[in-house]
Parts: C-alpha cells; sequence; structure tokens
C-alpha cells in the first residue's frame, strides 16, 4: 500500500509541478499569473485523446498536435487575455481577463467533447502494478522538461534572452531585444509544459474537462509553496503536495484530503507569505 | 440623479405584487438574495479591490448551514429562523477563513484561495453524504408564516436586500469605506493615514461572509431543496460579474448589475446550456472594454470642465484654527542610524535632530540617503542600527502604520493619492484615526458614527481651505493638477495634528509662484509648534525657509548648520550646490 501511495503521490505531484512551471513560465515574461495553466493541462489530456483514440492518429503525431493546439492556444492567450490588460498590471484585471479566457476554454471543451471523464490511450504499455506507465510517465516527463529548461535557460541565447525579460523588462527592451515577441514565445512554451503535463498525466487523470480547475488549483500549490518564479521550488512543493494528499486520500478519504490540503496550503501561506524558497517582498516606497 | 434609480428600482419592488404572478415573485426573490449576497461582496472587491471569485462557496455553506438546522437530520430540528441566523454565523466565519491569505498576500493568491474553497466546499457537499446528503440533496428550511408563501418570502428577502443597501452605503460613506479604497488605491498613503489593512479587511469580511451566508440560507427557502449542483461556478461569477458592470466603489451600479444578470437568463432562455461562455465573454469585455462600469457611465458630475484659471492660495488663519488643538510639541532625534541594503550603505551612522517650530531642510546630492531617511523615521525601512525617538517616546522601526498615531505625518515623492475619490474625501481618508466609532456603528449609522463624519469633514474643509483647495473640494482628484495634488497631500497630513511633518520633495513641479506659497504654508505649519523636515532640491526654497540645514553624501552629514552657514561651506558647494 505504501508503494501505490508513493508511486501515485509522485506521479500527480509530477503533473502539479508541470503546471507550477506552466505558471511560472508565463510569469516570468509578463508578471502575470494566468488561470489558463490548469486548463492548458486538461486540454493536454483532452486533445491527446482525442488525436489518438477518436481520429487514430499515431502517438508521436497526436502528441506533436497537441502541443502544437496547446502552443496555440498559449499565443492567443497572450494576445486576448494578457496584452490589452498588461498596461495597467496593478488593477490585476489580468486575474480576472484570463479566468475569462480559462472558462471560455472549459466551457468549449465541455459542449464539444463530453461532460464526462473520457479513456486516455496506454501510450507505451511498459509496465504494471506500481511500475505502470501512467505512473512513472509523469515522473520522467518533468524531469526531462526540468532539463530540457535548464538547458534552454543555461546554454542558448534565446533562453538567456528570456532570463533577461524575466530579471529587468526595461533593460532588456533598452538593449533591443524583441520583448514582445518573446513574451508571445514564452506563453507558446508554457502552453507547452502545461500540455505535455496534461498528456503525460493523462491515463492517470483522464481525458476529463473539469480536469481544468483542478489542476489550477493544485498547480498553484507548488508555485505559492516553492515561491513565485521558483522551477526549483515548484518541482519540490509539486511532489511533496502529490505525496501529502495521495497519503491524505488513504488515511481520511477523499473529501476531507481536498479539505487538508486546502488548510495546510492556507497555514503555510501565512506563516511563510513569500513561499518556502522564494525570495522577500519588493520594494514598495 | 442616482436617487431616482433607487425611487425607481423600489418603486418596482412595490407594483410587483399588484401583478399577482408567482413567477414573477420567484425572479423578484431570486433578485434580492442575489443582491444581500452581492452587497456585502462588493465592500471587498468594488471597495477594498480584493478579487473574492469563489463566494458561491459561501453561499452554498449558508444555505447548508440553514437547511441542514431546520432539517434536524444531524442534532434536534432548529427555528428556521434560528436557522438563517446560524447560516449568517458560519457565513461570517468562512469569510473571514477564506479572506485570511488576503491580509498578507498578493491579489493573486486571494483569487486563488477562494477560488480553491469553492472547489473544496462542492466536494464536501457531495461527499459527506450523511449530513448534506450528497448527491440526492436535501430540502431547503421551510420558514414559518407569514414566511412561507411565495409573496411572503418575496417581503423578506427585499426587506433584507433594502437593509443591506442601507448597511453597505452606510459603511462606503463612512471612514471605513474611504478607508478600504485608500488600501486599494493608495495603500502605502494608507498605511501613512494609519490605516491597517489588515483591521478593515476583517471588519468586512465577516460582514460579507455573513450576508453570503444568510443569502444562502433565503435561497434554500426559495429553492424548497437543494443538490450541490445548485451552486455551480456560474453562479460565482454571475456575483462578480455583477459589481463589475456595475463599477468600482459604487453601490447603485452594481444594484442595476445584479438586476441585469438575474433578467438576462429569463430574456436569453436558449442561451442556458452556453452560460458559463456567455458570463465568461461578458467578463472579458467588461475587463478590455469598460473598466468603470455603469457608475462611471452615470457619474456625469466628473465630465464637467473645471476652470482652467485657478490659483492655489493658503489661507493662514484656517491653518491656525486646525492647528490650535495640536499635540504636545515633540523633537525628533535619530542616533547612530545605519541602514545597508547588501554592501551598499545607503545611510551609514545619521545622527539628527528637528526641533518643534523649525523647518530642517535635508539636501544632497541624488543617491545620498535623503528619501531613505524619511522612509526609515516613517517605517517603511528598518535599520540595523541606530534609534529613533519623538520627545521621550522611543520610534519601532519598521512599523509605519503606527506611525500616524504617533504624530508623524508625511507627502510622497510622487503624489499618492486616490483618482476615484473627490478631493474632500481623500483628505477625510486623513482623518481615519480621529474617529471613534466602531464598524458596526458605522453599518447601522449610530449617532456617535454620524458625530464622527461631520468632525472630519468639518476638520477636512479646513485642511482645504488651510492649504487653499477648498474651491475643488468635489472634484475627484485625478483631475487636479500635478502641483494641486502636492498641497492635497499636506491637507491629509495635517488632518492627524502632526508633531512632525516629513516632506519628500514638496516643490518639484510647482511653478515660481506655487513654490512662494509652498514655502509660506511651510513655515506657518512649523510656526504653529511643528517639527518639519524638509528633503527638497530646490536650493532657493531651502535657504528661505528652512531654520537649519543638513546636507548628506553618501549616506553621511557633510556638513550642518543654518542656511547661510551652509551655503558658505565649501565641499558643499562643490559637491552639491555649484559654484
Amino acid at each position: 500500500m505504501l508503494y501505490s501511495i508513493i508511486a501515485s503521490g509522485l506521479a500527480v505531484g509530477a503533473v502539479y509541478a508541470l503546471i507550477g512551471i506552466t505558471y511560472n513560465t508565463m510569469f516570468a515574461t509578463s508578471r502575470v499569473m494566468s488561470f489558463t495553466a490548469g486548463q492548458l493541462g486538461m486540454l493536454g489530456g483532452v486533445l491527446g485523446s482525442l488525436f489518438i483514440l477518436r481520429l487514430g492518429l499515431p502517438i508521436v503525431v497526436g502528441l506533436a498536435a497537441t502541443l502544437l493546439v496547446c502552443a496555440a492556444i498559449g499565443v492567443l492567450t497572450e494576445f486576448v487575455a494578457v496584452r490589452p490588460v498588461l498596461k495597467s498590471l496593478d488593477q490585476h484585471l489580468y486575474v480576472l481577463s484570463t479566468l475569462a479566457f480559462a472558462l471560455m476554454i472549459q466551457q468549449i471543451t465541455a459542449t464539444e467533447w463530453s461532460t464526462e471523464p473520457q479513456p486516455f490511450p496506454r501510450l507505451l504499455g511498459i509496465g504494471e502494478g506500481i511500475w505502470d506507465e501512467k505512473y512513472w510517465l509523469p515522473v520522467v516527463t518533468c524531469a526531462v522538461t526540468i532539463a530540457a529548461l535548464e538547458y534552454l535557460y543555461r546554454r542558448t541565447l534565446i533562453g538567456r534572452a528570456f532570463l533577461a525579460v524575466a530579471e529587468d523588462n526595461f533593460a532588456a527592451r533598452a538593449l533591443g531585444l524583441p520583448e514582445r515577441n518573446l513574451r508571445v514565445a514564452s506563453y507558446a512554451l508554457a502552453a507547452m509544459v502545461g500540455g505535455l503535463a496534461g498528456f503525460s498525466g493523462g491515463q492517470l487523470l483522464l481525458a476529463f474537462f473539469a480536469n481544468g480547475p483542478q489542476l489550477n488549483f493544485y498547480g498553484f500549490i507548488p508555485v505559492a509553496l516553492g515561491g513565485l518564479g521558483n522551477n526549483r521550488g515548484a518541482v519540490i512543493g509539486g511532489v511533496a503536495l502529490g505525496l501529502f494528499q495521495q497519503a491524505a486520500n488513504f488515511a481520511v478519504g477523499g473529501i476531507f484530503a481536498s479539505v487538508a490540503v486546502f488548510v495546510m496550503f492556507i497555514a503555510i501561506l501565512l506563516a511563510v507569505p513569500q513561499g518556502l524558497f522564494g525570495s522577500s517582498s519588493a520594494r514598495r516606497v | 440623479m442616482t436617487a431616482w434609480f433607487y425611487v425607481a428600482i423600489l418603486g418596482v419592488l412595490l407594483l410587483l405584487p399588484l401583478t399577482g404572478n408567482e413567477y414573477r415573485a420567484l425572479i423578484g426573490t431570486r433578485a434580492a438574495i442575489y443582491w444581500v449576497l452581492i452587497a456585502g461582496l462588493n465592500l471587498i472587491v468594488g471597495f477594498a479591490g480584493q478579487l473574492a471569485i469563489g463566494y458561491v462557496a459561501l453561499f452554498a455553506l449558508g444555505a447548508y448551514t440553514a437547511s441542514i438546522l431546520a432539517a434536524g437530520n444531524v442534532i434536534p430540528e432548529v427555528h428556521p429562523a434560528l436557522a438563517l441566523i446560524a447560516a449568517m454565523g458560519v457565513g461570517a466565519i468562512f469569510g473571514l477563513v477564506v479572506g485570511l491569505p488576503a491580509l498578507r498576500l498578493r491579489t493573486f493568491y486571494f483569487a486563488m484561495s477562494t477560488l480553491g474553497f469553492a472547489t473544496i466546499v462542492t466536494q464536501v457537499a457531495l461527499g459527506w453524504q450523511d449530513v448534506t446528503g450528497g448527491g440526492i440533496g436535501l430540502s431547503g428550511p421551510s420558514l414559518r408564516p407569514p414566511f412561507d408563501t411565495p409573496w411572503g418570502l418575496y417581503w423578506l428577502s427585499v426587506g433584507l436586500a433594502i437593509a443591506f443597501t442601507i448597511m453597505t452605503a452606510n459603511v462606503a460613506q463612512s471612514r471605513f469605506g474611504r478607508a478600504l479604497i485608500a488600501t486599494r488605491d493608495a495603500e502605502v498613503a494608507a498605511e501613512a493615514c494609519g490605516i491597517s489593512k489588515p483591521k478593515v479587511l476583517v471588519s468586512v469580511f465577516l460582514f460579507a461572509g455573513a450576508a453570503a451566508g444568510l443569502a444562502g440560507g433565503l435561497f434554500a427557502s426559495l429553492q424548497t431543496y437543494i443538490t450541490p449542483d445548485a451552486f455551480t461556478f456560474d453562479l460565482s461569477l454571475l456575483f462578480f460579474i455583477a459589481i463589475l458592470i456595475g463599477g468600482r466603489g459604487s453601490i447603485l451600479g452594481p444594484l442595476l448589475g445584479t438586476i441585469l444578470l438575474t433578467l438576462l437568463p429569463e430574456v436569453a432562455a436558449p442561451l442556458a446550456a452556453w452560460s458559463t461562455f456567455v458570463y465568461a465573454g461578458l467578463l472579458l469585455l467588461i475587463v478590455l472594454a469598460m473598466p468603470g462600469g455603469i457608475a462611471a457611465l452615470l457619474d456625469r458630475e466628473s465630465r464637467k470642465a473645471l476652470p482652467s484659471e485657478r490659483a492655489i492660495l493658503p489661507q493662514h488663519q484656517a491653518l491656525q484654527a486646525l492647528l490650535s488643538t495640536a499635540r504636545k510639541k515633540q523633537r525628533l532625534q535619530l542616533s547612530g542610524i545605519l541602514l545597508a541594503f547588501g554592501g551598499l550603505k545607503a545611510i551609514d551612522g545619521l545622527d539628527l535632530v528637528v526641533e518643534p517650530g523649525e523647518v530642517h531642510g535635508l539636501i544632497g546630492p541624488n543617491g545620498s540617503g535623503k528619501t531613505t531617511t524619511l522612509n526609515v523615521i516613517s517605517g517603511y525601512y528598518k535599520p540595523q542600527r541606530g534609534t529613533m525617538a519623538l520627545g521621550e517616546m522611543a520610534l519601532a522601526a519598521g512599523r509605519p502604520v503606527g506611525r500616524a498615531a504617533d504624530g508623524i505625518c508625511r507627502t510622497f515623492q510622487t503624489p499618492r493619492v486616490i483618482g476615484e475619490e473627490t478631493v474632500l474625501e481623500n483628505v477625510m481618508v486623513g482623518g481615519t484615526l480621529a474617529g471613534q466609532a466602531s464598524f458596526v456603528e458605522a453599518l447601522l449609522s449610530l449617532p456617535r458614527a454620524r458625530a464622527d463624519e461631520r468632525r472630519i469633514k468639518a476638520m477636512a474643509m479646513q485642511a482645504l481651505t488651510a492649504v487653499g483647495l477648498d474651491n475643488l473640494a468635489g472634484i475627484r482628484a485625478d483631475r487636479l493638477q500635478h502641483s494641486e495634488l502636492r498641497f492635497l497631500e499636506i491637507a491629509r497630513a495635517l488632518m492627524l495634528h502632526p508633531r512632525l511633518l516629513l516632506l519628500d520633495e514638496p516643490a518639484a513641479g510647482l511653478s515660481v509662484q506655487e513654490i512662494k506659497r509652498l514655502g509660506a504654508l511651510i513655515k506657518a505649519i512649523s510656526r504653529e509648534g511643528v517639527a518639519v523636515l524638509l528633503v527638497e532640491h530646490h536650493a532657493d526654497l531651502i535657504f528661505d525657509i528652512c531654520d537649519r540645514v543638513t546636507v548628506l553624501n553618501l549616506g553621511r552629514i557633510l556638513a550642518y548648520g543654518t542656511p547661510s552657514e551652509i551655503r558658505a561651506h565649501k565641499e558643499v558647494v562643490s559637491v552639491y550646490l555649484g559654484a
């Protein structure tokens, strides 16, 4: 029993961590927390099932198509819900515009896809029991994504440009970096990470429209715990949350596990507002 | 104009029963119940600017609490009126719990925590079958006569809706309402006026939670039977959008928004399947196209032209009258203040004394630590070493909210005012601490709350006259010129009868004429016994009005003395003043 708790805890934890990275990637270039993060995770599952099971595409093609559509939605998010409200960042209008956009995605999915959870295809057919691919696929995906992002940020020019915009928007623009295009690119990148989260966790979470708000909340917790913009914090927070949630699920049952997670979330935020690995607050006066 | 809308709404509510159509009673009751919740939520969203998105959770909580207590399936049956009151109590408690993150954290965290709470309440309602009936649900409380008929419930709900309208209007017009808006639009200035954001928010969270709980209990009665499906996220969106359509800082606007959104499904029935999409689209549209809402459309006053030729003429007598009740004179003493950001010593062992009744100039090149010194004194920065005292009283480092009560007031380098409020209301924010009535007294507009308002208003008019802005009292602050905002900030600071006034470059952006009047005003303030610490770049103004001058360079004192001594100081001339 302990092993299956650990296996499923790590698996959902990895999915939460990936959604956390989705939040962070969007936040880095725009200072916007977007409610679309969880919806992209949901779409990863739904689109994967649509392309592979319903349309019968090969798995690799299905994955590519899923990521492509997600990236397109990421770009659309930037155009529709982020760019128009960036001017008045202090009014937090982005909370509402991205929420509205996320709900539109959710409703379209519910109406056009299904309101019931649909099966997600078995991808590789490797492993069984606690070594089933549905448990280790998200973990591997998370590790690979982290490694790829680290490579991108540390070793490539475009990655360094991302970091420059994230660090100091104005200075980056003064240096001639195409800040706007980089922001659009980061939304596409974030959307693909989100899609990957849903795709790799598809066998666990199924292709279900209502996964969106759930992933939104549970994916935000690692960000809040790990500190805004801190990807390593998000991974540690995500895995910790996954294990805690699965353990609580086993110990006290699903409903009270959710309550426990919520209480833990509020308690930690009140104790350490900047997150466990975050830096302290910004200058105000 | 606003009054006519209220009269019209009231008229419709009174005439509706004459139609005798029970379906209309249902719609009217529903609108009234929604409004009870939205009226409370409006204080959080519209006034305090906190994005509480998942308020359907508190609505559901109220509905279940009332139903469970009235049904008696857990504890012995309770009278429905008591069940409704219990729903209010539960709503208030959870309103506070969900609100806790807003007291310390960024906006998005609060939005998220309310959203997460909404998800969890639904899950609990579904899963805790022994108590909530799970997916099957349970009956709502059936009220006792005369409220057990559709029209009986209608009158009860309408009565409560009117009561909540009046209560929120009372809060909005009190110092608490102004404090809420101040924390929304000018948080740092609010702190400098002694407004503690957690304190004002806690009262409002309790009130809005109670309103939501009560509305939920009434809703359960109206539905006669509740399941978790009755409390979808759509409902949360409806509450939220009603306020946004209405416009922030308004009560009539959200009321009209509530009525519109309650009627919308009646006229657009085919859209029911797409309701989330419609609401979301509406939300996006409002945010992008009309962030001001209905209230901005109704606000004709702010479109009238202002006189273009106007002068700021401070009135000495008003100043004397205002500060005649001033407190005991105290000197400010800083000793050995050291503040470093990383390796950079912004202030490096500063000793400074500001005497009451004197203007003390603090000058120096950019980056010499002038504004940083003001921020240390007013508690925004916490120095690593050194002590501060006002008279005999030691000042705790890093506590901005307590400063106003100690008699320390300040203005800011960039004026921090509430653009959407009138000049008078802005100045009244400075008088928040002068009020004695509690939140509940303000809610019910009891005599002490009304006396507070009269007193603060009279004081604010006096302060405006003193700085010469009395002609603009009723104008929205965002329509003022930059120079007028500087005088507005001084008026706001004077509201606290300060012992020590900190001015951060008050002459920046003023005309020569205005600088002269400003100088006379500052000098007059100091002569009433106030210690004034003036950070300024206009050398003329400094040498004109200061009694003593301290020159800073790289966080240390370069020179100290009377203006004429400083003007002759060789190093000062070479470092700062120039030949």
